[in-house]
Order: structure tokens, then sequence, then C-alpha cells
């Protein structure tokens, strides 16, 4: 159900989409103790409103089935929540969710509107019914980059008990996330530059634990091509999307000449634009499709492996700390100092080390796992989409040159 | 060793298409002509005769096509030349029924000079030679913007046979002594007077013309408005052609891009399949690339055929309006002339009538031999307007009747090339389909 208010409301950019909860990129079970999806949302000129959608047996909450209205920062408020936990440090943080971003898709919607006097009405109808199923397209992407955010976090057998998880499902007031101010934003800026500094130092240090060894260089490797395939994905489906476009405008280039004069061309441009219009369709839909599965795979995967690289940093600081605590131990028996305190904080350390981990472990095995599921399942969906849209295509071709041909 | 006389081209020629300074290039478009005339086809027998046949009628069709620019200095056997016709009677017009020329780019220009000022062909439209410049209408990055790139070379040969195939297919022309001798003759002497041609354009040329037309200050009172209509209508489809040419352009470039941006995405997927640890995925990855690659390679021929077939149709169509309204401005001076003879008529009777009031007898003989010129000139040219017009309504009518069949056949065989594509595209995906499922 698509419902728009009207055609100044559209230019504005006010889309109320109501969408089927489905599972994009992602394998997840699907557990009848737990399920949330996103089953509505409004996109206003400035955000974009959620309605989080929960299903639960769970004695946690008060009711078994509710809703909540939720804003992108408060996604973002969960998220960090999780990451800055000590006690999720041995697990992979589901990544958070990309912020609504209509910008550009605004902008040309707008220009359009602006430029109304300077085309055709048919011109006119057609770019903007192209436009606004753009708007549509990427407000659907955004809505399930949330949802998946929240089924991720569902799914997994320890955040999905955390507190905050809860309240953001079921405290139906607003959360008073407020955007983070700029001081805020330039500490976690200077957060992310020591993070990556010793991200290098971690790095370059050799693991006892063969797993973890060979689980680093992967990473390392897999997350630079996953960023560089993203980039030229993205580079791809950019200028398939403008080749589309030029042949829209060519399929009612056509259609102009040929409701222009009476001559015999006229008629045959007619018959033929029709189809070759559906034809055309068609590729633009090609590359909607395309920048579906491998663009936003490419990209959830970048974001992904990101996150499994946070977590083996992660280890790799609690290893550092353990490290760091055995010789402040030794030093402090040596000494016969504080050798306490010393045994206290390197057996904390030691634990702490220990249980990341083990948990790690399972998270890099269930990553493995989930990465080739979403892959297969994508890469076959995309091959099977390719031949749906060239099969459909040969066919109107067919049709179209048999049309032709017999023309006399 | 390479005559370099023959490389001296005229000041005409671009020095780029002249001598070229690299010896594996080819020096310069010289393309060779061959033809195979077919016989006069009464009526069609067959159904295996071909379309062209059928609609030739009483007239004949000869085949002309311009092979690949060759290296001066070698000299190339005639080129296998296309048959419509299965009957093999010779024309008693031509010495041959297969025969080939050398020619060089300024001779096509010079051949559309010379049919240019004939007055038995006015009214006629006369196709444009093609554009001397790499740009002329067109923003597509033709290979390096070298004129000796093989893109360039193709794109120019592929011009100058459908200009010639215009040419022939053209009854009138196909007559014209001129036009004769360009396919015939072994040697031509070297054109002259192509500098409006190969310097603006010919589009620039037909513009001037047709200004030069409209400043005249006598407004021409149409008993016809078939003229008026026709012309109007002529215009504006110039001007669609033109939009849609530009964005045929758009898409051509666009379609390079994609191109380009296909191959590179090809290799990050290769690389991203190196580093999978997952064997059947790894495997697939790698296979994805390979797709990705021949999707490349069908963007490319997708992209030639875009130009080749449709934007080089649509620029052909956008200087052929060009040259339809060239015949109309040829009428209006067909009709300025008849006019100006009218007045100077009566400006002669004028001076008679002044003279016999006068008394000069002398004088008198010679303004009377004058009046007597000029009435017939005014006959004369009143009879060339008529005949102008007659021919025009004509040609136009033929005219339109041809861009109606070269459309369809251009864009026939546009889906055509398009339908190969999607062919093979699922040939490439149901090849990867299996690994896809395979990933374990």
């Amino acid at each position: 159900r698509l419902w728009c208010r009207g055609p100044q409301c559209c230019m504005m950019g006010y889309l109320s989409v109501s969408l089927q909860p489905r599972a994009v990129n992602v394998d997840l079970q699907t557990d009848a103790t737990l399920q949330v999806d996103i089953s509505d949302a409004l996109s206003e000129r400035d955000k974009v409103k959620f309605t989080v959608h929960t299903k639960s047996t769970l004695p946690n909450f008060k009711q078994s089935e509710f809703s909540v209205v939720r804003q992108h920062e408060e996604f973002i408020w969960l998220h960090d929540s999780f990451v800055e936990n000590e006690d999720y440090a041995g697990y992979i943080i589901p990544p958070a969710p990309p912020r609504p971003d209509f910008d550009a898709s605004r902008e040309k919607l707008q220009k359009l509107g602006e430029g109304e006097g300077s085309m055709t009405k048919e011109e006119f109808t057609k770019m903007k019914q192209e436009l606004e199923a753009e708007y549509l397209a990427i407000f659907k992407k955004t809505v399930a980059m949330h949802e998946v955010f929240l089924c991720r976090v569902a799914a997994h057998p320890v955040l999905r008990k955390d507190l905050n998880f809860h309240v953001f499902l079921e405290y139906n007031q607003d959360l008073s996330v407020r955007g983070k101010n700029k001081k805020e934003k330039l500490e976690d800026f200077f957060k992310n530059v020591v993070k990556s500094a010793d991200g290098v130092l971690v790095a370059g240090v050799k693991d006892v634990d063969d797993f973890f060894e060979h689980e680093k260089t992967f990473l390392l490797e897999y997350h630079n091509r996953v960023k560089d395939a993203s980039a030229k994905s993205d580079r791809m489906i950019r200028s398939h999307k403008n080749a589309a476009d030029d042949i829209n405008r060519i399929a009612s280039s056509l259609y102009t000449l040929g409701t222009q004069d009476s001559t015999d061309i006229c008629k045959f441009f007619l018959k033929v634009t029709l189809l070759r219009w559906l034809c055309f369709k068609i590729e633009a839909r090609v590359a909607a499709d395309e920048d579906l599965k491998l663009a936003d795979l490419l990209k959830y995967y970048l974001r992904e492996s990101q996150a499994a690289k946070d977590l083996l940093y992660r280890r790799g600081r609690a290893l550092v700390d353990y490290e760091n605590a055995n010789k402040a131990l030794d030093k402090a028996r040596a000494k016969n100092r504080d050798v306490l305190q010393a045994e206290t904080s390197q057996q904390l350390c030691c634990h702490k080390f220990e249980k990341i981990s083990e948990s790690a472990k399972q998270e890099l095995i269930d990553f493995k796992t989930r990465r080739v599921a979403a892959f297969r399942k994508n890469l076959v969906e995309l091959a099977e989409l390719e031949l749906k849209h060239a099969k459909g295509n040969l066919q109107l071709l067919q049709s179209c040159l048999s049309v032709l041909k017999g023309d006399t | 060793p390479c005559n370099s006389d023959a490389h001296m081209e005229l000041t005409t020629e671009k020095p780029s298409s002249s001598a070229r300074k690299e010896p594996p290039a080819s020096s310069g478009p010289r393309p060779a002509a061959s033809f195979s005339p077919s016989p006069a086809a009464a009526a069609p027998k067959s159904m295996e005769q071909l379309e062209e046949e059928e609609e030739a009628k009483d007239s004949f069709d000869v085949d002309v096509s311009v092979t690949n620019p060759e290296k001066v200095g070698q000299y190339l056997p005639p080129a296998p030349s296309l048959c419509w016709s299965q009957h093999e009677t010779s024309l008693p017009m031509f010495r041959n029924k297969t025969f080939s020329v050398r020619r060089r780019f300024s001779d096509f220009l010079g051949l559309y000079e010379k049919m240019s000022v004939k007055s038995s062909l006015h009214g006629c439209v006369i196709p444009p030679p093609p554009e001397k410049s790499v740009m002329g209408m067109t923003k597509v990055k033709v290979g390096k913007d070298d004129p000796s790139s093989a893109e360039f070379l193709e794109r120019r040969r592929a011009a100058l046979e459908r200009y010639l195939q215009r040419v022939v297919c053209h009854p009138l022309l196909l007559q014209d002594p001129d036009v004769r001798e360009f396919l015939e003759k072994e040697e031509l002497p070297r054109a002259v007077n192509t500098q409006a041609l190969s310097g603006a354009g010919f589009l620039k040329m037909i513009n001037k013309a047709s200004d030069a037309v409209n400043k005249m200050t006598i407004k021409m009172n149409e008993s016809d408005t078939w003229f008026e209509d026709k012309l109007q209508e002529v215009e504006s489809e110039e001007q669609q052609l033109r939009k849609l040419h530009a964005v045929v352009d758009s898409l051509v470039n666009h379609r390079k891009e994609l191109c380009g941006n296909t191959a590179v995405f090809a290799k990050s997927m290769a690389m991203l399949g190196n580093s999978e640890d997952n064997t059947a995925l790894s495997r697939a990855l790698s296979q994805l690339a390979e797709v990705e690659d021949k999707m490349e390679q069908l963007h490319q021929e997708q992209a030639a055929s875009d130009f080749f077939i449709f934007a080089e149709l649509l620029a052909d169509y956008i200087r052929l309006l060009g040259a339809v309204r060239g015949c109309f401005d040829q009428r209006m001076r067909a009709w300025q002339r008849w006019q100006e003879a009218q007045s100077t008529l009566q400006k002669k009777r004028e001076a008679e009538a002044k003279l016999l009031w006068a008394n000069k007898p002398d004088k008198l003989q010679q303004a009377k031999e004058e009046i007597t010129e000029w009435e017939a000139k005014v006959t004369q040219y009143e009879r060339d307007f008529d005949r102008i017009g007659v021919t025009v309504r004509k040609e136009v009518l033929r005219f339109e009747e041809e861009k109606a069949k070269d459309f369809k056949g251009q864009i026939v065989k546009y889906l055509e090339s398009m339908l190969q594509s999607q062919q093979r595209l699922i040939k490439f995906w149901e090849a990867f389909l299996p690994e896809a499922k395979a990933i374990a």
C-alpha cells in the first residue's frame, strides 16, 4: 500500500509505505519467542519514522504484541550502547544501519518540479514516475537496513536479553536520545583514530592461537577487498542507471516523434515505441535489481566484516592487557609488593581474555556461516533475476521485430 | 615505397587525414568503391527476391560498397561486391558488371559540389556528403580522438558508403554523367571548391544559403499551402531528431562508461573471490567476475551498435532534412529570379515607352531586342519555377518513402543486435546459476 499525499507533497518527499517484513542479506532463524519487524514507516521532510513491531512470548514484556515509533538516532543509541558495554566485548555487534539519505532523490524531485514548464506533459509524468520509484526504492532499502539490525539483535542469544533493547522495543515514549553534539562527535573522531592506530599495532602481533591468527589475516584482507568491490559496484550501477535514464528519454522522444505528423513513419514509431518502452523499462529494473542484490550485499558485508574486525581488536586489546598484567605480576612478585593486587588484576584480565576468546571463536564461525549463506542466497537470486529479465527482454524484442518485419 | 605526391592533399583536406606519420596506420582514407549493377527488375519474379528488388519497380539497383581505407602505395584487389539480384544481365550504362575505383575523401565532397550546382538537378534532394571533422554533431569520444584510430576510419568508411548508396538509389542522380564518372573513371581530377563543405560543414552551408533566401524583400504568396506546411514539418522534424540524437549520444557515452566500470568491478570481484576462504563461494565469486567480464564485452558491442546503427542514422537524417530544406530554398530562389526578371522586363518596357515618346529610333531597336530577350527569360524562369515546384513535391515524397524504409531497416537491425545481446546474456547467467547454487 503506497499512499501519497498528492503531487505537491510528493515533491516535498512525503511518502508513507507499508511493508512486509523481509530479511535482506541475512539468513536468520526466526524464533517465536521474540519476533521483531518494522511494520510501517513514514518519510517526512527531514526524518523517517519507523514503526517497530514486536511479538514475544518472553515474560520480560508486559504484552505479547506491541509497537513503538522510533527514529534513526534511537537505533544508533542502541547500537552504541552495545559497543560500549564491556560484557559484549566478545560478540560481533550487528552493524548500525546507515542514516536514511534522501537528499539526492529529493533534489532531483525538486529540480523536476522547477523544470515542469520546459517539458511536455508526457515527459514530465514519466520522469516524475521514475523519480518517485527511485525515492521509493531508497526508502524501502533504508527500512530494510533498520529492520535487519533489529532482527540480528533479536536472533543473538545474548544481545536479545539486553535491557536497552527491551526498552527500545517497548517504551512507547520518545527515548530522548538527541543527536550527538559537536563536542561528543569530536571525541568519537579521536577515539576512532586511536582505535585504528591500535588496530595496526595489534595486527602486527602474531597470535599464538592459529584460529585467530588465520582469522585476523583473512579479515584484514577480506574487508579491504569488500570495500573495493562495494565502491566499484556502486560506480558500475550508477553508469547502468545513467544508460537506462537515456533509454527512457529516447523512448519518450520516439513517442513524441510518433505523435507528430501523419506520415507512415509516425504509425511505425507508435507501434514500435510501446514495445520498446517496456523493453527499456526492464533494463532500468535490471539495474535496480543488481543494485539491490550485489551492491547491498557487498555494503552489508563491508559493515559486518568491520564489526568482526572490531571484535578481533577488542580481543587483541584484552590480550595486550592480559600480557601487561602478567608482566606487572612478575614485577610485583620480584619486588614482593602489591602482589595480591597484581594477582587479582591478572586473574581478571585472564578471565576477560578467555571469555572473549571463547565467544569470539563461535561468533567468527557463525559469521562465516552467515556470510556464505547470504552470498549464496543473493548470488542465486541475482542470477535468477538477470535471467528473468533477459528472457522477458528477449520476448519483447522478438515480438517487436515480428511486428516490424510483418509490417508493409 | 609510398608515393609522396599522392599524399599531398588539397588545402581542403584536413592535414590529419592525409599522410600519417605512423607507418602501420592507414595513410588517410582512400576507400575503394566497388559496384555490381543489377538489372532493371521489370516485375519481381519470386519471393526469394529481396524487398529492395520489389520496391525498385522500374528502376534498377546499383550496389555500392566502400571497403576499408587502404594504405597509399598498396593496391587492393576489388572487394567482393554485394549482389542483390539473381539476374546477371549487364546494364548498357556501365562498361563492366563489377568494378572498383580508388577515391579520396575530397572526391566525395567534389561529387556533391558538382551535383549541387546543376540546374537539371534543382529541387532534388541531393544526399549530403559525410562531415569532415571528427566531432561533427556528435560528442561521442571516437577512439582516442585520433583521426587514424580504427573507430574513426570505420565511421568514415560507413558514412561514405551510405552516402554513395543514397546517391545511386536516386533515379536522376544515377543518370548523371558526373556520378557515372565518379563511379567508373580510373583517375579523377582533384576536386576544387570544397572549402565550404570541408570547413564549416554541410549544415552550416545550407543554413547560410537559407538565411540569404529569407532576407529577400519580396515575400512569395503561396497559392499552394503544401510547400509552407511541408517545410514547417521538415523543420520541426529536424529539431526532434536533433534532440533525439543528443540523447543517443549521451547513451553511447554512458554505455562506454558502463563498460569501463564493469571491467573494473569484475577485477575487484575476482580479488574478493581470491580472499574468500570458503572454496565453493570463492569459485562462485570468480565465476561471477568472469560473467561480469563478458557483460563488459556485451556493453561494448551494444555501445557500438547504439552508435553505428542508431546515432549515425539520426545524424544522417538531420543532414538530409537540411538538404530537403535546401530544395525548398532553391524553389524560392527560382521564384525570386522569375520575379526579378519580371520587374526587369517591366523596366525595359517603361524604357521603351520613354524612348518612343522621346523619338529615338536607333535606341528603340535595341530596347525592343532587350524586351524580347527578357520576355523569353521571364517565360523561361516561370517554367523553371513550376518545374522545380513539381520536382520538389516529387522529391519530398520519394524522400519520405526512403526515410521510412531506412529507419525501419536500421531499427530492425538495431533491435536484432539487442536481441543477440540478450541471448548471449542468458547463456552467461545460465552457466553461472549452478555455480551459485553449489555454494555450501
